[in-house]
């Protein structure tokens, strides 16, 4: 699914900007990666793409394949195909991952119709095989008591279980070893498809050598300040963000 | 929402629907000693019986409703509009069968005969005042056990049960004890005979049909030396608009030994008020727990207690209450230390919902002399609005030695970013709700027995979907 920003502007509920007008245009089949300073609000971005409800839009348009996402409920942009990988993924005391999992995966289908309870876990094992899970992990609650790096691996999980058109990772590298990493980026590269785009927020190089981006945008101040080729990953890994500082002054 | 699959076909769990009346006996509106003398006509009751009633009359007029400390709703509840004994004037039948048509379609709308034959060791079906259905699995027969309803039992097994009948729960215990001391009529009487373990429950459904009814169940069980049972209640009522209420009295003595498992699912229609008092004695080694759940009626006052009579004794409250828009679950628990050693556990979770009000009320007290003994209290609370409200109310008082008295509470909200992410995975926030409760109470649910937790979460989902979707 293409991903079309345009001139988007948000606020929090006390009137302070966060999103000052961002455009970005995703085609279905690309991974875009979007990188800048700590504060920026890449993580801002991809909340305010999902409906979370502290922020405020002001101005400005989102469209998922041509829906207009930003009139739609949080979970409705979810169901149309929108996935996040959070940055901080939230605890769901007292209900497992396979029973997450199998309702969100319930919501998705047409009224009446039940999910194959045997067909089911059979896949969840397999890919939690694959993304080197123990299979406990199903029987767990959700993120409740998991490391940084076991969270960041179960969100790849809901992601390939869920198998979203438009997936935004937010800082998934981030709590991760160079295996996990190795692994979980495998988990998305499988999943690329041209019908189904990425956006995939990071602060680091490292992410990108894995998962190879299409199009690198630099966000700064509410907005994407610069985009281009995989060759920007090389220059920011050199120079760090203060050429955006330069071209403040 | 669980990963076991139901063994007994869905039924209708709300009850709400009701037949046309067909009593043969309706003692009126009101209760006076005219009443009484109707009701002991109506069951053949002997004469001390009579003057017992009369007493607790006298003892339920005198005595003033607790307000000063009660939930100030039960003050609108007015005695002389209340139905004290509708009956069909038919003798308990054990075939279904034999069950007036109105009433075997009844529970069969609720599953009750379903269940007896899947997992049950005995059923007692109650339909407004009366048993109408009462059966136990013959085997249990001849090993001894006895489950009948109070007027056999205190005829007919006089010996047994007498020396028991009203001494956990004193008659002037409060104004509720006298007032089904007075008025009772339905519930079981059971005995299990020394070392003999019921592999199944017994189960006891209570049905209000009738406008206006008052229900006063009165149940005393007692274990003998190293036996065992579990024994599950369930009600459910059709809504009316006048109120109705149900205000029973449940003894349990469990003597050396001796393990009682009680389970309540209550589902009371919104327009009940549910006052019940519940109470076990445990003896040395003997162990007593109520798992409680209550999820209907308008308000519902009930703390079940043990009193931990003998060394060793151990007492267990686990608890679950739901309150929805117009609701008032007031409800606890009580352990009584009255022996060395004895060890004590409350678990309690409440859910408020919309306007909804659920209160934890409890005491724990360890006696004099009685050195050693344990309890540990867990009480949480969960708010799922702005204008829901909780209460805690506990106390807790120590004279016995060494003894150590833990109490753990938390209140806490359905966190707006555990919806935002569940939402994000495709869940309405109907269904994120309903699944952020369930998992709030889950631990608690898989105490109860697989048939009634399945039943639960459906239920759950339910009020769930009324109150959110």
């Amino acid at each position: 699914m293409s991903l079309v920003i345009k001139n988007l502007h948000a606020s929090l509920k006390d009137g302070h900007e966060i999103l000052s007008g961002v455009n970005l245009e995703l085609p279905s089949g690309q991974v875009h990666a979007i990188m800048g300073p700590n504060g920026s609000g890449k993580s801002t971005l991809s909340k305010v793409l999902c409906g979370h409800p502290d922020y405020i839009v002001t101005a400005g348009s989102a469209e998922l394949d041509g829906q207009d996402l930003l009139s739609m409920t949080p979970d409705a942009r979810g169901r149309a195909g929108l996935f996040l990988a959070f940055q901080y993924p939230v605890e769901v005391p007292g209900v497992t991952n396979a029973n997450f999992l199998r309702a969100a995966l319930k919501a998705r289908m047409p009224g009446g119709e039940e999910l194959d309870a045997v067909a089911y876990y059979k896949r969840l094992r397999t890919v939690m095989k694959d993304l080197n899970m123990d299979t406990k992990f199903s029987s767990r609650a959700v993120n409740e008591g998991f490391s940084g790096g076991e969270k960041k691996r179960n969100e790849v999980l809901q992601m390939l279980m869920l198998e979203p058109l438009c997936a935004i990772l937010d800082e998934t590298d981030s709590g991760l070893d160079v295996d996990a990493l190795r692994i979980v980026s495998q988990g998305v590269n499988s999943m690329r498809a041209p019908f189904r785009s990425f956006l995939v927020i990071t602060h680091y190089k490292r992410l990108l050598d894995y998962i190879v981006p299409d199009v690198v945008h630099i966000f700064h101040r509410g907005r994407i300040e610069r985009s281009g080729g995989r060759e920007l990953v090389g220059y920011i890994e050199e120079h760090g963000f203060d050429f955006l500082k330069e071209e403040d002054a | 929402m669980s990963d076991k699959l139901p063994t007994v076909p869905p039924q209708d769990v709300r009850g709400d629907f009701s037949f046309p009346e067909q009593h043969a006996y309706d003692a009126g509106y009101g209760l006076t000693e005219n009443t009484i003398d109707y009701i002991c006509d109506a069951k053949g009751e002997p004469d001390w019986l009579r003057n017992f009633r009369k007493t607790a009359l006298d003892k339920f007029r005198k005595m003033p409703q607790p307000l000063h400390w009660a939930p100030q709703e039960i003050a609108a509840l007015d005695f002389d509009k209340i139905r004290y004994y509708l009956a069909q004037g038919i003798p308990a039948r054990k075939s279904w069968d034999d069950v007036p048509d109105d009433v075997k379609r009844t529970f069969e709308r609720l599953g009750v005969p379903e269940q007896e034959r899947a997992f049950l060791a005995g059923v007692d079906a109650q339909y407004d005042s009366e048993t109408a259905y009462k059966n136990m699995r013959e085997e249990l027969s001849k090993k001894g056990v006895i489950f009948v309803n109070p007027t056999e039992g205190l005829s007919e097994f006089e010996s047994v049960f007498r020396p028991w009948f009203g001494k956990v729960i004193p008659m002037g215990d409060n104004k509720y004890s006298a007032l089904n001391n007075a008025a009772f009529s339905g519930g079981s009487f059971i005995y299990v005979p020394k070392g003999v373990k019921l592999a199944q429950p017994l189960q006891a459904y209570f049905r209000i049909n009738s406008e206006s009814i008052g229900q006063f169940e009165r149940t005393l069980i007692i274990a003998d030396e190293g036996a065992e049972l579990m024994y599950m209640e369930g009600c459910t009522a059709p809504k009316y608009d006048s109120a109705t209420l149900h205000s029973g009295v449940v003894e349990l003595v469990a003597l050396p030994g001796a393990k009682i498992q009680y389970v309540t699912v209550q589902n009371w229609a919104t327009n009940v008020y549910n006052l019940v008092i519940q109470r076990g004695l445990a003896m040395q080694n003997a162990e007593i727990r109520w798992i409680d759940c209550n999820i209907g009626s308008g308000v519902t006052m009930k703390y079940p207690a043990v009193i931990l009579q003998g060394r060793k004794a151990r007492g267990e409250v686990v608890s679950i209450s739901i309150a929805r828009d117009g609701q008032v679950q007031d409800t606890g628990a009580r352990m009584i230390h009255a022996a060395p050693e004895t060890t004590s556990n409350i678990v309690a979770k409440s859910i408020s919902i919309g306007r909804g009000r659920a209160s934890y009320r409890g005491e724990v007290r360890v006696q004099p002399g009685a050195a050693g003994c344990r309890n540990h209290t867990e009480c949480d609370a969960l708010l799922l609005h702005a204008e829901s409200r909780t209460d805690t109310y506990p106390a807790i008082s120590v004279h016995g030695d060494s003894s150590g008295v833990q109490h753990e509470a938390s209140v806490s909200q359905v966190d707006e970013e555990m919806l935002f992410y569940m939402q994000q995975r495709g869940l309405t926030r109907a269904q994120a709700m309903s699944l952020a409760v369930n998992g709030f109470i889950n631990s608690l649910v898989n105490e109860f027995p697989m048939e009634y937790s399945v039943e639960l979460r459906r239920l759950i989902d339910m009020e769930m979907e009324d109150s959110i979707g």
